[in-house]
């Protein structure tokens, strides 16, 4: 049998077979950003290493700017001192940077991509699990720690194990008011977020082929929430028309090489797969979580399930998700008032999300009692929104118009829930306290979902609300 | 540079007490949530471990066995299945080890974070779901036993016997032969690194 995508670029980039049978593998393009790199620098400083090939890692600053102020020193020392500790460190090393005050700072896996710096064949790594979302070029990119971080600052290598790779088809096409965040919400929901691990998704099939490029980083965004260490869509004609004339991308004759180089890593027809999985796009409805993992999902407009209907190694968590929600098995959520709105994330804060959400929040209002945020994901994402008035749209419909960062995703700048509030949140954690408040709620969804959640003040079934539109 | 590569610990056992940390899925915000990782470097971290599940908001104690006198002493974490899901970040397994934990026992690992407790020589066993309730309700009537984590005879021992355990071959080998922080074995390829590296059009041409 012929070699999928994952097994190509992993026998290009491995360097050696470590003793205990691992693989040392070389990173070819590293992602760095405040919060898991210091300690890496602090470590190769430790034992007088520096960076191996500066030229390979790329900076910016995400997690912890605040979004709705530009003065420095921030009201937060302690931000202000990690977005200081990056500048040292990319300075002294040699590495690029985009900082705040470059016009191309933003969420480090928007950023990537934006920049062309995300390539398909690539390895890429980077202190970060969402990392997986650079997949959607056909890279192989994986979420790393610290001491890795370090480890591949100083050589450009990390230890890795071989992975298997699963081929998840999503068949047919989707329904309208259907998007690609109901299709990874609802592939949690069916495959569990322990179902990947070991494995790396390759996502197929005619409704990944129909995607945009950035629905495909929507997707493989959320691949690690089903435990696959990284997910990838084979590169094609949109992916290559994506990536041309991007800063870095390859131009010229370079460019001429490197597009034959990429078709030749597509996974072939007849490639060998440790496990293949179907969908029916016709299947998949908008899909919201119920509960504190990105799994325990649900179709809109069906029931949380009953305990006594889950797998017994499920009920369990599910009594303590529900518990915490404070929802009822066989409860319909459709209907549960919501106390904020937050669109955004790596997973859902490119130029479309905000595209979508605004055709259909233009002319409507934010629910007097909703807080609703929109942080769009990059400074280049914002600038291209600004041109198109897509801010105006969400102020004068009560939108917060923020600046580019992690914002609510992760709550470590000052952007929180505050006590049990309920957030219809487009990003990828719904866990306990991820929102900033140890007490708050997530429920995920997608931008479409979040703005019938703002209007309405409540969980609702976007495709009910919208259907008169086109 | 070459000096500071003193030889690894080789782990082939960790003894102490443990401590169950019931429920399945604890991904590493609830390890250490993400308002406490505004640091630039690991110090301190011990102190958060599992801050939300321990406190209150007001910081008043919870019910937990992190707050009972009689898990106090304890090296060793025994918790559910798919631990340490979510983030990549290092400041779980960091918090956890500078909190005094010398292993974990668990039904199953996300695999980030397995590899990052690995690294830090931390190591991650599984035990089956019928002998992970066994080992915990056995502690949880008497915490003050021993268990021994044996990486040797891949067996996890307690007053009542001894469980079977799983760990990935590449994760043990690097444990028992002091290996598990690769930095030195990473560095020592440098000549193979290079050739790879000058086989990659795109890290040739960029830059």
């Amino acid at each position: 049998m012929s070699k999928n995508l994952f097994e190509k670029v992993w026998e290009k980039h491995k360097v050696s077979e470590l003793s205990d049978g691992s693989t040392q593998l070389f990173i070819g393009t590293h992602l760095i950003h405040e919060v898991t790199s210091p300690q890496a620098f602090g470590m190769l400083e430790e034992r007088g290493l520096k960076v191996k090939y500066p030229h390979r890692t790329f900076a910016t600053v995400d997690h912890i700017v605040p979004t709705n102020e530009t003065k420095e020193p921030y009201s937060d020392p302690l931000a202000q001192k990690m977005i200081e500790a990056l500048r040292k460190n990319t300075q002294y090393q040699g590495i690029t940077f985009f900082d705040t005050s470059s016009g191309k700072q933003g969420i480090v896996h928007v950023v990537g991509p934006e920049q062309g710096i995300t390539q398909p064949g690539m390895t890429i790594a980077c202190g970060d699990s969402h990392t997986s979302t650079h997949g959607a070029f056909g890279a192989i990119a994986f979420g790393i720690g610290t001491s890795q971080v370090r480890d591949v600052l100083a050589t450009q290598t990390m230890k890795m194990n071989l992975l298997k790779v699963r081929r998840i088809n999503i068949n047919g096409s989707l329904g309208a008011g259907v998007t690609a965040k109901d299709v990874i919400l609802h592939i949690l929901k069916e495959l569990g977020v322990n179902g990947g691990t070991g494995y790396a998704y390759e996502y197929g099939g005619k409704v990944i082929d129909n995607f945009s490029m950035e629905e495909r980083m929507t997707i493989c965004n959320m691949s690690i929430e089903g435990g696959a260490r990284c997910g990838y869509v084979n590169p094609d004609a949109k992916t290559f028309a994506y990536l041309k004339d991007r800063p870095y991308a390859p131009k010229g004759v370079q460019w001429d090489t490197a597009l034959v180089e990429w078709k030749s890593l597509v996974s072939a027809e007849d490639a060998h797969y440790d496990d293949v999985i179907n969908f029916e796009g016709a299947d998949i409805k908008p899909t919201i979580t119920w509960g504190i993992n990105p799994g325990q999902g649900i179709p809109v407009d069906e029931p949380i399930p009953t305990i006594k209907s889950l797998p017994v190694e499920l009920q369990s968590s599910a009594r303590e998700a529900l518990e915490y929600m404070g929802f009822s098995e066989g409860q319909s959520l459709k209907g549960t008032p919501v106390d904020v709105v937050f669109i955004g994330s790596c997973t859902n804060g490119r130029l479309s999300d905000l595209k979508e959400a605004a055709r259909e929040i233009r002319g409507r209002k934010v629910s007097p009692h909703v807080t609703a945020l929109c942080v769009p994901g990059s400074q280049i994402v914002a600038g291209e929104a600004e041109k198109l008035g897509l801010d105006r749209i969400f102020t004068e419909a009560g939108f917060q118009w923020r600046q580019a960062g992690c914002s609510m995703c992760l709550a470590m700048n000052p952007d929180k829930l505050v006590g049990r509030q309920l957030c219809a949140s487009t990003s990828n954690r719904n866990f306990k306290g991820r929102q900033g408040s140890p007490t708050g709620r997530t429920i995920l969804m997608s931008p479409l979902m979040a703005v019938a959640a703002a209007v309405t003040g409540k969980i609702c079934d976007a495709r009910e609300l919208f259907k008169d539109e086109g | 540079m070459k000096d500071k590569t003193m030889a690894l610990e080789k782990i082939t056992r960790r003894t102490g007490r443990a401590i169950p940390v019931p429920g399945d899925d604890i991904d590493t915000d609830r390890i250490i949530p993400a308002r406490f990782m505004k640091c630039v470097t690991f110090d301190g971290l011990g102190e958060y471990l599992f801050y939300d599940i321990r406190k209150n908001d007001d910081g008043s104690e919870k019910e937990h066995n992190f707050n009972q006198e009689r898990f106090h002493g304890a090296t060793i974490l025994i918790s559910g299945n798919n631990f340490g899901c979510g983030s990549s970040r290092e400041h779980a397994p960091q918090a956890i080890a500078k909190a005094g934990f010398t292993a974990v026992i668990a039904e199953g690992f996300a695999e980030i974070f397995l590899g990052n407790s690995t690294q830090l020589g931390l190591p991650c066993v599984i035990l089956s779901h019928e002998d992970r309730l066994l080992l915990s309700v056995s502690v949880e009537e008497d915490p003050i036993q021993e268990i021994t984590i044996d990486l040797i005879k891949e067996e996890v021992r307690y007053k009542d016997g001894s469980l079977p355990l799983l760990l990935h071959a590449s994760n043990r080998q690097a444990l028992i032969e002091g290996r598990w922080d690769p930095l030195q074995d990473l560095i020592e390829n440098a000549a193979e690194v290079d050739k790879v590296a000058s086989k990659l059009s795109y890290v040739n041409t960029a830059g």
